[in-house]
């Protein structure tokens, strides 16, 4: 893999900006991908926060989906925050009726899990493998990892309050997913992590 | 794990971040006034990123007349309980009681609303003492800042609600966005100049001019109708839709409202906007904004 890879984020709704900002200052080349043929561009994939029934509705009607799941399939390195979450779950508890997932990740994951926005909160979190301390995770009608099966790693679970001890940050070879935002914080922990699983792919 | 320090990471909510950040996950979205559970059934399975939750569209406000206020509590549960997508909820400029009382109900963003009735004509409510985060309206750079030095965590240009005429919605957008660039321009010693003109803070004209952007996302709303309505404020630089009237006063709600939302993913596309205008039946009507009186103009609400 070459040092600087380019990594698509999926840009059909949400906080792309936000993403693309913080893989550029990781060294990345980040590019939007809406269409099955700039997927087929990329070295690896960011699904953003958003509204993750959204993105799959838009997902399914322009054909993405399936280029998706195959890519995913095959290897490529994807990392999902909060809808991005949802989106690479192989199964959902509380989403709507019939809402599609890229899947891979051998989680069952539920929506809304800490409840609506006035929930919504900010905390610190220790990440496993990250040095440095722990990052100040923002979550918001975020989802949590309900059960994670053998071949994922929990790196992260809520340090304290009421969901005290819940999943929150997993990884399963090359697939990573936080429940919280990353990219709205100023601290790139994250993402570099994430490129380093690229580049060292 | 977080035994030794249980004081320093207990959950925060309601920080700016966390309002804002709120924001930030409905860009490139569209959200769509509703008035019954169905309604907002229909926008979900279409793929709104948000509904408004409230008792009459902007339209009906307009024909019907009266003091418009905040919805019944009922009919905002009623919404909240059939869709799991974010529930907002307008209350009128400065009415900071009925602010309480939505936040009471759960839902997730309040709109401080110059399609409600004024209910104070000298101040917005003050916006910061609530977990939940507020969109408000604004027609220039500096009513954007003002509204944000009050605390809103969400900026969406005015237009004219309830007329399905895109016209003012364009002029606003167009007005921020000139405002924003022209501040960029700007020698730092002339922005406490900018700052008097734009009757807003230093520090955020400051930070504005640095950045080049609003510190909050900004949407845009009032007479939006149609997919190339909406192309065309996202091309103008809205980061997200509102629609109000212009989905369910039109002939088919359910195909008009997942044209909208695919043509402001696609915006950029015209193939995509080509095909997905196609075969809508009757949009809205729509009303000319010089029929309209200056008494009924919404857009002047608020200052």
């Amino acid at each position: 893999m070459t040092d600087r890879p380019t990594i698509g984020v999926l840009a059909l709704q949400g906080d792309v900006r936000e993403h693309v900002r913080m893989l550029r200052g990781c060294g990345a080349d980040p590019v939007l991908v809406r269409r099955p043929a700039e997927l087929d561009s990329v070295d690896a994939l960011v699904i953003p926060g958003g509204e993750s029934t959204t993105m799959a509705k838009l997902a399914v009607a322009f054909d993405l989906i399936e280029p998706l799941r195959k890519r995913v399939s095959a290897g490529m390195p994807a990392y999902g925050s909060c809808a991005g979450m949802i989106m690479l779950a192989d199964r959902i508890v509380d989403g709507v009726a019939g809402q599609q997932t890229v899947g891979g990740l051998d989680v069952v994951v539920r929506r809304n899990a800490f409840g609506r926005q006035v929930e919504s909160f900010e905390a610190d979190v220790e990440l496993a493998g990250l040095p440095g301390g722990p990052v100040r995770a923002v979550f918001i009608r975020a989802p949590w990892v309900e059960s994670a099966g053998t071949p994922v790693t929990v790196l992260g679970r809520v340090g304290s309050g009421p969901a005290l001890g819940r999943i929150v940050a997993v990884r399963q070879q090359l697939l990573l997913a936080t429940s919280f935002h990353p990219e709205l914080t100023g601290d790139r922990r994250v993402h570099e992590y994430f490129v380093n699983m690229v580049r060292e792919r | 794990m977080s035994d030794q320090h249980p004081a320093q990471n207990l959950p925060v909510p309601g920080t700016a971040r966390v309002k804002r950040g709120m924001a930030e996950m409905l860009k490139g979205g569209v959200i769509m006034d509703v008035v019954t559970p169905d309604q907002a059934k229909i926008a979900e399975d279409a793929g709104a990123v948000a509904v408004m939750a409230l008792e009459r569209v902007p339209a009906d406000i307009r024909v019907q007349g009266g003091v418009a206020r905040m919805s019944d509590p009922d009919m905002i549960d009623g919404i909240v309980s059939v869709v799991s997508i974010p529930v907002m909820a307008k209350v009128r400029i400065g009415h900071f009681a009925e602010a309480q009382v939505l936040q009471a109900l759960d839902v997730d963003y309040i709109d401080e609303s110059e399609v409600l009735t004024p209910a104070d004509e000298a101040h917005h409510i003050d916006k910061w003492p609530f977990t939940v985060p507020f969109v408000c309206g604004a027609t220039n750079l500096g009513e954007a800042l003002r509204r944000i030095s009050e605390g809103a965590a969400m900026i969406r240009s005015k237009g004219e609600a309830g007329t399905g005429n895109v016209v003012e919605a364009v002029r606003h957008i167009r007005q921020i966005r000139q405002d924003l660039r022209r501040l960029s321009g700007l020698d730092p010693a002339e922005l406490y100049g900018a700052a008097k003109e734009l009757r807003a803070p230093y520090e955020l004209v400051a930070e504005v001019a640095r950045t080049g952007r609003l510190p909050v996302v900004l949407f845009t709303a009032g007479g939006i109708a149609t997919p190339a309505d909406a192309a065309m404020m996202m091309q103008l630089g809205a980061e997200g839709v509102f629609v109000g009237s212009g989905i369910f006063k039109s002939g088919d709600p359910a195909r008009r409202a997942e044209a909208i939302v695919k043509a402001t993913t696609f915006h950029d596309d015209p193939g995509v906007l080509a095909q997905v205008s196609r075969g809508l039946g009757e949009a809205m009507v729509g009303i000319n904004i010089g029929s309209l009186p200056e008494s009924e103009r919404y857009a002047d609400r608020g200052w």
